[in-house]
C-alpha cells in the first residue's frame, strides 16, 4: 500500500511539474491555457488520490473544485476572452526560452535542496513538498518571463496549483484552508477579468509592456 | 451568542451587501460611517469582556490593541472618506455606481483585517490578509486611469506572489506542528504553537519563516519587497492610501510578529531578530534617500511609510522590553499620524487639483487651515517633539545605543536623512509663492485633528494603563 501510495502520488505530482515546464516555453496563448487546464486536471487527480490514501473524504471537494473550476470553467472563459480580444492566434515571444528552461531546472534543484530538512519528518512528505515547491517556483518564473496579462495570470494560477498540492499533501490540514485557496483562485479570476477589461478599454492591448509607458513618477497630473 | 469579537466580524459582513445595494452615495457614505462606528464600539467592548480561546479565535493583549486601533482609524477614515468622495463625485472623477462598489470594498477590507487580527488559526489569518489585499487592489484601480491600472496590476501581482509564498510557509508550519500537536485545527493555533515551540523541528521551522518573511514582508512593504507600495498609495483614492498605510501594513507586521514569537520559543531555530534588524535598516536607509527624489506628494508619504515600517521592524528585531515597547508605540503613532497626513494630503490634492509637489507651493497663503494641519502632521511624522513619534524613536535609539552602538549610528543617520527630506518638502509645499489653483477647501478637518491630538497626548503624557498594556505586550513579544 505504502509503495503504491508513493508511486501514484509521485506520478501525478511529477506530471504537474512537467506541465509547468510546458507552460514555461509554450508561446501560443491558446496553448498556454490548454496546458494550464491539463495541469489543473492533474492536480485534481492528485488531490483525489490523497483523499483516498489519507482517508480524508473532504479532500474530494477540493479535487472537484480543482477539476471543475480550474480544469474547465476558467480555461473556457479565458479562451472566450482571448477570442473576443482577437489574440487567440497571437504568438507571444518568450524571452530566452532556453535560458528560462535552464533557470527552471535550477529552481527544481533548489526546491529539492530546500526541503531536505523535512526528511526527518517523513520521506513521503518531503518528496511531495519538493514537487509542490518546484511547481510554485516555476509559476513564479513564468509570471516574471511573460509580458502578456493573460499568461501572467495563468502563471499565477499555476503557482496556486502548487500551493494546493502542498496543502493537500500535508496530512489532516483543515478544510478551511483548502476551500479558501479554491476561493481565492476564483477571486483572482474575477480580479483578472476586471483588469483585463479595463486594460483593454484603455489600451486596446493586453500586453503588460504597454503599461510600462506609465512607469514611475508622472510628469504631470 | 454573539460577543463583541463576533460583532467586529459580523457588522462589516452585514454592511457589505447593504452598501453594495444602496444607490444614493450620500446614504452609502453615512451607512459606511455608521457601520465603522458600530465596529469600533464592538472593538472597545472587547476591552471589558472576557475572552475564552477557541481553535479559531483568540483575543490577547497584543491583538486587542491592534483591533481597537484598526477599527478606530477605520472609523475616522470613513468620516474623511465621505467628504473626500463628495468632492470626487462633484468633479466627476467617480460615479455613484463606483461608490457603491467602493463602500462595499471598504467594509470588506475592515472585516478582513479584523479576521486576520483575531484569528487564532494561522490559515484563517492568511485568509484575512488575502481578502484584505484583494479588496484594496480593487480600490486602488478604481479611477481607471492608466496609472491607476498599472498600480493595481503591480500590486495584484506582487501582493499575490507574496501571499502565495506566505501560504507555503503556513503549510510548512502546520507540517512541523502536526508532528507535535497532532492533526487538524490545533496544529494551526497560535497559543498551542507557542506552547509547543521548543519541541518543534528547528530546521523546518526556520525554512518556513523564510517563506513567511518574504510573503508577509511584501505586504509590510519592507525593502526590497516594497515595489508595489508607492504606486498603490499614489494612484488610489486617498482614504485608501490612509488605511493602507495606517492599517494594512500593521496587520501584515502583526502576522510576522506572531510567527516571530513562535520561533523565539525554539532555541535551535534561526535568529529572526537579526533578519528583521537587517531588513528594517535597509528599508529605513533606502526610503530615507528615496524621499529626496519624490515629486508626487502621495508618493512622498508612501516612501515615508516604508521608512517607518522599517523602523518598527528594526525595533521588534532588536527585541527586549524597551525596544519592543518602542516598536509598539511606533506602530500606533505611525497609524495615527500617517493616516492624519493622508487626510490633509487628500484635501490638498483636491483644492490644488494636482498631486505634484512643484504645483502645490504656497499653501499657507491660499489655505491656512490646511497648511497648519499639514505642517503639524509632517512635524509629527518627522519625529520632532512633542509628538508621540519622538518618544518612540528616542526610546529606540537610546535602547539600541546601550546594546549595539554601531547599529544606532546607522539608525540615527537614517532618521536624520529622512527628517531632512521631509522638512525640505514641507517648506516647498507650505511656504513660497502661491502657485496653482485655490479652490476653497471643502474638508472635514476633525478626523485629522483627532489623530494628531492623540499623537500629541501620547508624546506628552502616555496614560498609565496604556503604558502597562504596552509593557505586557512587549513582554509577550520577548
Amino acid at each position: 500500500m505504502s509503495q503504491l501510495w508513493f508511486d501514484v502520488a509521485h506520478l501525478l505530482a511529477g506530471g504537474m511539474l512537467v506541465l509547468s515546464f510546458a507552460l514555461l516555453y509554450q508561446d501560443r496563448i491558446a496553448a498556454v491555457i490548454n496546458v494550464f487546464a491539463l495541469q489543473a486536471i492533474a492536480l485534481s487527480l492528485s488531490v483525489a488520490w490523497q483523499a483516498l490514501v489519507q482517508d480524508a473524504p473532504h479532500l474530494i471537494v477540493t479535487a472537484a473544485i480543482a477539476l471543475i473550476v480550474k480544469g474547465f470553467v476558467i480555461p473556457t472563459a479565458l479562451h472566450h476572452i482571448i477570442r473576443q480580444m482577437q489574440i487567440h492566434r497571437e504568438i507571444e515571444e518568450v524571452i530566452g526560452s532556453g535560458l528560462t528552461m535552464l533557470t527552471g531546472l535550477g529552481l527544481v534543484a533548489l526546491s529539492i535542496l530546500l526541503v531536505q530538512p523535512v526528511g526527518e519528518v517523513s520521506i513521503y512528505v518531503r518528496e511531495d513538498l519538493a514537487f509542490a515547491l518546484a511547481v510554485i517556483l516555476l509559476g513564479l518564473l513564468m509570471m516574471i518571463t511573460r509580458r502578456n496579462a493573460v499568461t501572467q495570470v495563468v502563471g499565477f494560477m499555476s503557482l496556486e496549483n502548487g500551493l494546493v498540492l502542498a496543502a493537500t499533501g500535508a496530512k489532516g490540514m483543515p478544510l478551511v484552508v483548502e476551500i479558501s485557496v479554491a476561493f481565492s483562485i476564483l477571486i483572482a479570476f474575477i480580479v483578472f477579468g476586471i483588469f483585463v477589461f479595463r486594460i483593454r478599454e484603455r489600451f486596446d492591448t493586453v500586453d503588460v509592456s504597454a503599461l510600462d509607458r506609465f512607469r514611475g513618477e508622472r510628469s504631470d497630473a | 451568542m454573539i460577543g463583541p469579537v463576533e460583532a467586529t466580524l459580523i457588522i462589516p459582513a452585514i454592511a457589505i451587501p447593504i452598501l453594495a445595494l444602496v444607490s444614493s452615495y450620500r446614504l452609502g457614505a453615512s451607512l459606511n460611517i455608521l457601520a465603522s462606528a458600530m465596529t469600533l464600539s464592538a472593538a472597545v467592548a472587547l476591552l471589558f469582556t472576557a475572552h475564552p480561546r477557541s481553535d479559531l479565535i483568540i483575543i490577547d493583549d497584543f491583538n486587542i490593541f491592534l483591533v481597537v486601533l484598526t477599527t478606530f482609524v477605520g472609523f475616522t477614515t470613513s468620516i474623511f472618506s465621505a467628504t473626500y468622495l463628495a468632492h470626487e463625485i462633484e468633479i466627476g472623477r467617480l460615479t455613484p455606481l463606483f461608490l457603491r462598489f467602493y463602500h462595499a470594498m471598504y467594509q470588506t477590507l475592515m472585516g478582513a483585517m479584523n479576521v486576520a487580527l483575531v484569528a487564532n488559526n494561522i490559515g484563517l489569518m492568511w485568509v484575512g490578509v488575502e481578502v484584505a489585499t484583494l479588496s484594496t487592489v480593487m480600490m486602488v484601480g478604481i479611477y481607471r486611469t492608466p496609472e491607476a491600472i498599472e498600480a493595481a496590476w503591480k500590486y495584484f501581482i506582487l501582493g499575490s506572489v507574496g501571499i502565495g509564498l506566505a501560504f507555503f510557509g503556513t503549510i510548512l508550519v502546520y507540517l512541523v506542528a502536526q508532528e507535535v500537536v497532532g492533526d487538524g485545527l490545533p496544529a494551526m493555533s497560535w497559543d498551542l504553537l507557542v506552547k509547543s515551540a521548543p519541541m518543534l523541528d528547528p530546521q523546518l521551522l526556520s525554512l518556513s519563516f523564510v517563506f513567511l518573511l518574504v510573503g508577509y514582508g511584501t505586504k509590510v512593504g519592507l525593502a526590497p519587497f516594497h515595489a508595489w507600495l508607492p504606486d498603490a498609495h499614489a494612484e488610489g483614492p486617498t482614504p485608501i492610501s490612509a488605511v493602507l498605510s495606517g492599517l494594512l501594513l500593521n496587520v501584515a507586521l502583526y502576522a510576522l510578529l506572531r510567527f516571530k514569537i513562535v520561533l523565539a520559543g525554539n532555541a535551535a531555530a534561526i535568529n529572526v531578530g537579526a533578519i528583521m534588524v537587517g531588513l528594517g535598516l535597509v528599508s529605513l536607509m533606502f526610503a530615507a534617500f528615496m524621499l529626496y527624489r519624490r515629486r508626487d506628494i502621495k508618493r512622498l508619504f508612501a516612501y515615508s511609510s516604508i521608512e517607518h515600517m522599517g523602523i518598527a521592524a528594526f525595533a521588534f528585531g532588536m527585541g527586549g522590553p524597551l525596544a519592543n515597547f518602542a516598536g509598539l508605540l511606533h506602530m500606533t503613532m505611525h497609524s495615527l499620524i500617517k493616516s492624519g497626513i493622508f487626510f490633509a494630503v487628500g484635501h490638498i490634492a483636491q483644492v490644488k487639483g494636482t498631486q505634484r509637489i512643484a504645483a502645490i507651493s504656497g499653501l499657507s497663503v491660499t489655505h491656512p487651515v490646511l497648511a497648519v494641519l499639514f505642517s503639524l502632521g509632517v512635524i509629527a511624522i518627522a519625529g520632532l517633539p512633542p509628538f508621540g513619534m519622538f518618544t518612540s524613536e528616542f526610546m529606540l535609539v537610546s535602547s539600541t545605543f546601550a546594546r549595539q552602538p554601531a547599529l544606532s549610528v546607522v539608525l540615527v543617520a537614517g532618521l536624520l536623512i529622512a527628517f531632512g527630506a521631509l522638512i525640505l518638502r514641507l517648506q516647498d509645499i507650505v511656504f513660497g509663492e502661491p502657485i496653482g489653483k485655490a479652490h476653497p477647501a471643502q474638508a472635514s478637518y476633525i478626523p485629522a485633528y483627532v489623530h494628531l491630538t492623540l499623537a500629541l497626548i501620547a508624546g506628552v503624557w502616555l496614560p498609565g494603563p496604556v503604558v502597562q498594556w504596552f509593557r505586557g505586550v512587549a513582554a509577550l513579544l520577548g
